[in-house]
């Protein structure tokens, strides 16, 4: 393995280490941001009206049980192509559910007293959601977008399954030609890839989190 | 649904691994992290590093650890030796975090009766703790149960998934029904499983049940 990472041929050119951990994180991020783009509203609009709870719940669960390869290759076959859309549709459907669910339980905890306050001072709904719902709620929304990443940053490995780039070639490719240092540099490259994104997800859990939630 | 008579034989044969792939591991692991966990509430200091731990080992990717495992292990890469060892960590990753949670949930009060009336540390920990930390270890052990059974296919990459190879059948032969059978059928499992879980959590904490009764009305 050592010896693959360190011949320096392997890590530059359009099929380099560097290319592949690009378009991974390109998958990566693609579905994360149509994840959230989808999931955000969704959770917001249940959190703040409390209407719809229920589904917010056992979506979360039930999507837990969801096998990400079936996913895959369902949308694979329904949509009858191989490439970017299909893992795009399949690695979305993945981050949704952990978003909706804490973005939702995020504004769900927020004290119904502090929400008073905010009508008492006078605050439009719009004002309550975006200067006081939001920020309280930001720890859990974040945790979930954290959450999302981990699995879609991991499941994007099977990409290379449908003919797709990233660091699943490696694996997939080191597979078929039993090249087993092949197969644990991608591997090692993924687990690497998600540690590092975990990691990143930390530092904006604390930066991005109020003043006024850090006193104890 | 032809495909579905003809192949009865295939599918129950996936879906007895998959059961086997993804449930044993949960059994090793609880066996595992109630000790660990034990250990962790006597020691305390022991308790967080081992919950930060087990936050890092669970972010690694599943695929990247059935294939990384067999250069540690020694196993061959196509054994299910790795995916058992695999699932088996995560398990023990996500499940610690509950021990110990449920075994600090007990009541001072009570332990302290416990130790009173003359229960040995292991006799107390049998009979009394772990009854008490059964909601929080159950909660723990659905979350895992569950996510292993879907964690499960993805070993079909490397050719041992259950019903995950299910689903690479269907695609190398672009065909739609056994990804949907695979898919179906998994979904099923977790819910199954998901329910003796809940069943098994009710027959073993009876005392649980009084409370929900609904109040008693005084005329």
């Amino acid at each position: 393995m050592w010896e693959y990472l360190s011949d320096s041929y392997n890590w530059s050119g359009p099929e380099g280490i560097w290319a592949r951990i690009l378009q991974h994180l390109w998958y990566t991020f693609a579905a994360l941001g149509l994840s959230t783009l989808i999931a955000l509203p969704i959770g917001l609009r249940i959190g703040h009206t409390r209407r719809g709870a229920f589904l917010a719940i056992n979506l979360g669960n039930a999507a837990r049980a969801l096998p990400s390869l079936g996913l895959l290759m369902l949308a694979v076959l329904l949509t009858d192509q191989i490439g970017f859309l299909p893992v795009l549709i399949a690695l979305v459907a993945l981050g949704i559910p952990p978003i909706l669910a804490s973005t939702y339980a995020g504004l769900s905890g927020v004290d119904p007293a502090t929400i008073d306050a905010a009508r008492g001072m006078g605050m439009t709904g719009r004002e309550i959601l975006t200067k006081v719902e939001i920020p309280i709620a930001m720890p859990l929304i974040i945790s979930g977008v954290r959450g999302a990443t981990l699995q879609i940053v991991s499941t994007a490995t099977i990409a290379a399954l449908v003919s797709l780039g990233g660091l699943g070639r490696y694996v997939v490719d080191g597979l078929k030609l039993r090249d087993f240092p092949q197969m644990f540099t991608g591997a090692l490259l993924v687990a690497l890839l998600a540690i590092a994104l975990d990691l990143l997800f930390a530092v904006l859990g604390r930066v991005a989190v109020s003043d006024g939630l850090k006193v104890d | 649904m032809t495909w579905i008579g003809d192949n009865l034989g295939l599918i129950w044969e996936q879906l007895r691994e998959h059961l086997y792939l993804a449930i044993l591991p949960v059994i090793l692991g609880l066996l595992i992290s109630v000790p660990l966990g034990y250990v962790a509430t006597r020691f305390s200091w022991l308790a967080n590093p081992l919950i930060a731990f087990g936050g890092v080992l669970y972010s690694l990717p599943s695929i990247a650890l059935f294939i990384v495992l067999p250069a540690i292990l020694g196993t061959k890469v196509l054994s299910t030796v790795n995916i058992v060892v695999a699932l088996t960590i995560y398990t023990v990753s996500l499940l610690i975090r509950n021990v110990i949670d449920g075994l600090r949930s007990v009541p001072a009060e009570v332990r302290q009766s416990a130790v009173a009336v003359g229960y040995g540390s292991l006799h107390r920990l049998v009979a009394i703790d772990l009854p008490i930390a059964v909601p929080v270890i159950f909660a723990g052990l659905r979350v895992v149960t569950v996510a292993n059974i879907s964690m499960v296919s993805v070993g079909a990459v490397i050719g041992i998934g259950g019903l995950g190879e299910l689903f690479t059948l269907g695609f190398q032969k672009d065909f739609l029904t056994p990804v949907v059978v695979g898919v179906a059928l998994s979904l099923l499992l977790a819910l199954v499983a998901d329910l003796i879980l809940v069943g098994l959590q009710r027959v073993l904490t009876p005392w649980a049940r009084v409370i929900h009764t609904p109040p008693v009305e005084v005329a």
